[in-house]
C-alpha cells in the first residue's frame, strides 16, 4: 500500500510538476496572471481525446499536435488580448488585476465553448490501461507513461533556461525587465515567447492527464489552483522549485487519500497552499521578500 | 454647505420608503427580480466598499455569504429568527477577522488566489463533514419567511450599508482607506495603521455580506454546500462592481441592475450558453470600461465641463 500511494503520488506529483512549470513561466517572465490556465489543459484534454477517438492517433503522437498549437494560441492570445493591457498598465500591480480579471473572462469563454462542444460530462479513453508489476505492486502501464513523459518534457524545459541563450534571456526578464531591456533584451518578444511555451506546457500537461484521468469541462479551475499552488510553493518564476513542490503535492494527496481519507485530498491541498502563503509567501525556496 | 449631509441622507431615506412599496406594485416574477437585485446590490456594494478603495480583490464573496446561509441551515429552526440573525453575523465576523489577520499583509495577486483557495477549502470541509459525520448532502430550511420579508429584510440591510458607506466615505477611516488605496507606502509612513484600516472594513464588508447570506437562505428551501458556496456569486459580484465602478458608493448598483436583469434573460434563453457570454461581457467591461460605468460617466462629465469653460474663455477672449 505504501508502494503504491508512493508510485501513485509521484505520477500525479509529475503532472502537476509540469503543469506548474507552464504557469511559473506565464507568471515569472510575462507578468500575467492566467486564471484561465486550467481551462487551456482540459482543451488539450479534449484535443487528444478527439484524436484518439475520431482518429485512433495516440496520446503520444498527438503530443506533436497538441504541443505546438498550444504554443500557436497562446502566443495569438498574448499578442492579441493581453498587450494591449501590458500596455495600458502604469505598474506592475495594475497589469496584475488587469490580467486576471481579463484571463477570468477567458476560462469562462473557454469553459462556456467546451461546455457547448462536450457537455458537462465526464470524459476518458483507455490507453495502456494493463497492469504492471512494478515493486511488488500494480500500476497501470500508462501511468508510468505519463510519469516518464512528464518528467522528461520538465527536464528538457529545465535544461532550455538554464542552458540556452533564449532561456537565459526569459530567466533575465523574470528577474527584472527594465534592466533586461538594457543589456538589449526584447522584452515584449521574450514575455510573449515565454506565455507561449508556457501554453505549450499546459497542452503538453493536458495530453498526459487525459490519459490517464477523467475529465470534464468543468474541472479547469482545479488544475489552475494546484499548478498556482505549486508555483507559490516553489517559488514565482522557479522552475526546479516548481518540480520539487509539485512532486511534494503529489505526493501528500496520494498519501492522504490512501491513508486518511479521500473525501479530504482537495480539502487538504488547499489547507496546505493558505499555510505556505500565509508563512512564506515567498515560496518554499524564494529568498525575495514581497 | 454644513447642510449636506442631510439632504443627502434624507434622500436615501426617501428613496428606500419608496422602494419598500414595490411587493406591492409587481407580480411574483417581479417580486423574484427585486430580490436578486437587492442581494446583489448588497453584495456588489460590500464588496466596492472594501476592494474600491483597497485595490484587493476578494472572491471570498461566497464564503462569507454561505457561512451565514448555513447558520440559518443548521439553527433557523431552533432559536428565533433575530438570535440566528445574530449568530450568523458573529459567525462572519469571526472568520473575517481570522481571514484579515493573516492575509491582508498579502499584496496583490496572493490575496486574490487566498480568497479563492479559502471558499473552495471552506466548501470541501462543509461537504466532508456533512458527508461523514452528519450524513446529509443538504439540508431543507422550512421557515415561514416570505418573499416580501425576504425583499424588506434585504432593503434593511441595503440602507443600513448605505448608510454607513456614507459616513465611513467621510470619516477619517475612509480617508485614510483612500491614501492606502492610492500608495500603502505613503499611507504608513504618514501614520496610518493600515493593517487596522483594511482590517475593520473587510469585517464590516463580510459582516453584510453574511447577513445577506442568512437572509437569502429561506428562499431555497433546499441548500447544500455547491449551492451556498458556489464560486459563481463571488465572481458575479466582482463583475457587477466593476461594471458600476467602485470609486463611489452608488457605482455597483449601475452596474447590478443591468448585469442582474441580463443574466436573469440568459438563464431563461441560453442556459447552455451562459458561461460563454457570462465570460464575453467580463473581457469587454475589462477592456472598454476599466473604470466603470460610474467611471465613464465621470470622465464624460469632466470633459463636457471642460469643453464648456473653453468655449466660455473663447467668448470672453473674442469680446
Amino acid at each position: 500500500m505504501l508502494t503504491n500511494a508512493i508510485l501513485s503520488g509521484l505520477t500525479m506529483g509529475g503532472t502537476y510538476a509540469l503543469v506548474a512549470m507552464g504557469l511559473t513561466l506565464q507568471y515569472g517572465v510575462s507578468r500575467i496572471m492566467n486564471l484561465a490556465y486550467g481551462e487551456f489543459v482540459i482543451a488539450a484534454c479534449f484535443a487528444a481525446l478527439v484524436l484518439f477517438a475520431s482518429a485512433g492517433i495516440s496520446p503520444l503522437v498527438a503530443l506533436l499536435v497538441v504541443a505546438p498549437a498550444g504554443f500557436l494560441l497562446s502566443w495569438a492570445i498574448y499578442r492579441l488580448l493581453l498587450m494591449p493591457l501590458v500596455r495600458r498598465a502604469p505598474s506592475r500591480g495594475a497589469l496584475e488585476v488587469d490580467s486576471i480579471l481579463a484571463t477570468f473572462g477567458m476560462l469562462f469563454i473557454v469553459q462556456g465553448i467546451m461546455l457547448a462542444l462536450f457537455g458537462g460530462d465526464y470524459s476518458s479513453y483507455s490507453y495502456y490501461n494493463t497492469p504492471v508489476d512494478l515493486f511488488g505492486t500494480t500500476i497501470a502501464a500508462n501511468r508510468l507513461i505519463v510519469l516518464a513523459v512528464a518528467l522528461a518534457v520538465a527536464l528538457a524545459a529545465w535544461a532550455f533556461l538554464m542552458h540556452t541563450r533564449s532561456g537565459t534571456a526569459m530567466r533575465a526578464v523574470a528577474v527584472d525587465p527594465v534592466a533586461a531591456g538594457l543589456v538589449a533584451i526584447d522584452v515584449r518578444r521574450v514575455a510573449a515567447a515565454a506565455f507561449a511555451l508556457g501554453g505549450a506546457i499546459a497542452a503538453t500537461g493536458g495530453v498526459l492527464i487525459s490519459m490517464f484521468l477523467t475529465f470534464n469541462a468543468n474541472i479547469g479551475v482545479v488544475f489552475t489552483m494546484k499548478a498556482l499552488i505549486v508555483v507559490i510553493m516553489g517559488g514565482v518564476g522557479n522552475v526546479v522549485g516548481a518540480l520539487v513542490a509539485g512532486l511534494i503535492l503529489g505526493l501528500a494527496e496520494s498519501f492522504v487519500a490512501t491513508f486518511v481519507d479521500p473525501g479530504l485530498t482537495i480539502a487538504v491541498t488547499y489547507a496546505i497552499f493558505l499555510a505556505v502563503l500565509i508563512v512564506r509567501p515567498q515560496g518554499l525556496f524564494g529568498a525575495r521578500a514581497r | 454647505m454644513t447642510d449636506r449631509p442631510v439632504i443627502a441622507i434624507g434622500l436615501g431615506a426617501l428613496v428606500f420608503a419608496a422602494l419598500a412599496f414595490v411587493p406591492y406594485m409587481v407580480d411574483g416574477y417581479g417580486m423574484s427580480l427585486a430580490i436578486a437585485i437587492a442581494n446583489y446590490t448588497i453584495l456588489a456594494t460590500a464588496w466596492a466598499l472594501f476592494s474600491g478603495p483597497t485595490r484587493y480583490i476578494s472572491l471570498a464573496t461566497v464564503a462569507f455569504f454561505g457561512v451565514g446561509a448555513y447558520t440559518v441551515a443548521v439553527l433557523g429552526e431552533v432559536l428565533p429568527w433575530p438570535v440566528v440573525m445574530l449568530v450568523a453575523a458573529i459567525n462572519g465576523c469571526l472568520l473575517a477577522l481570522l481571514v484579515g489577520l493573516s492575509t491582508l499583509r498579502l499584496a496583490g495577486i496572493y490575496f486574490v488566489i487566498f480568497t479563492f483557495g479559502l471558499t473552495e477549502l471552506i466548501r470541501q470541509v462543509v461537504t466532508w463533514y456533512e458527508v461523514k459525520v452528519t450524513s446529509t448532502v443538504g439540508r431543507y430550511v422550512f421557515l415561514d419567511i416570505d418573499q416580501q420579508a425576504i425583499y424588506w429584510q434585504l432593503l434593511g440591510v441595503a440602507a443600513l450599508l448605505f448608510l454607513s458607506g456614507y459616513l465611513i466615505g467621510r470619516s477619517r477611516l475612509g480617508f485614510a482607506l483612500r491614501v492606502i488605496g492610492g500608495d500603502e507606502m505613503v499611507a504608513r509612513h504618514v501614520g496610518i495603521d493600515t493593517t487596522r484600516a483594511k482590517l475593520l472594513l473587510f469585517v464590516l464588508s463580510a459582516l453584510f455580506m453574511t447577513l445577506t447570506g442568512a437572509i437569502m437562505a429561506p428562499r431555497w428551501t433546499y441548500i447544500d454546500p455547491a449551492i451556498a458556496f458556489n464560486p459563481q456569486v463571488s465572481f458575479q459580484t466582482v463583475i457587477m462592481a466593476l461594471l458600476g465602478g467602485v470609486q463611489r458608493l452608488w457605482g455597483p448598483l449601475l452596474g447590478v441592475i443591468p448585469l442582474t436583469l441580463l443574466f436573469d434573460w440568459l438563464n431563461a434563453h441560453f442556459p447552455n450558453h451562459y458561461l460563454l457570454i457570462l465570460g464575453i461581457v467580463f473581457m469587454l467591461i475589462v477592456y472598454l470600461l476599466p473604470q466603470g460605468v460610474a467611471g465613464a460617466l465621470a470622465r464624460l462629465r469632466g470633459l463636457r465641463s471642460r469643453k464648456e469653460r473653453a468655449s466660455a474663455a473663447m467668448k470672453e477672449a473674442r469680446q
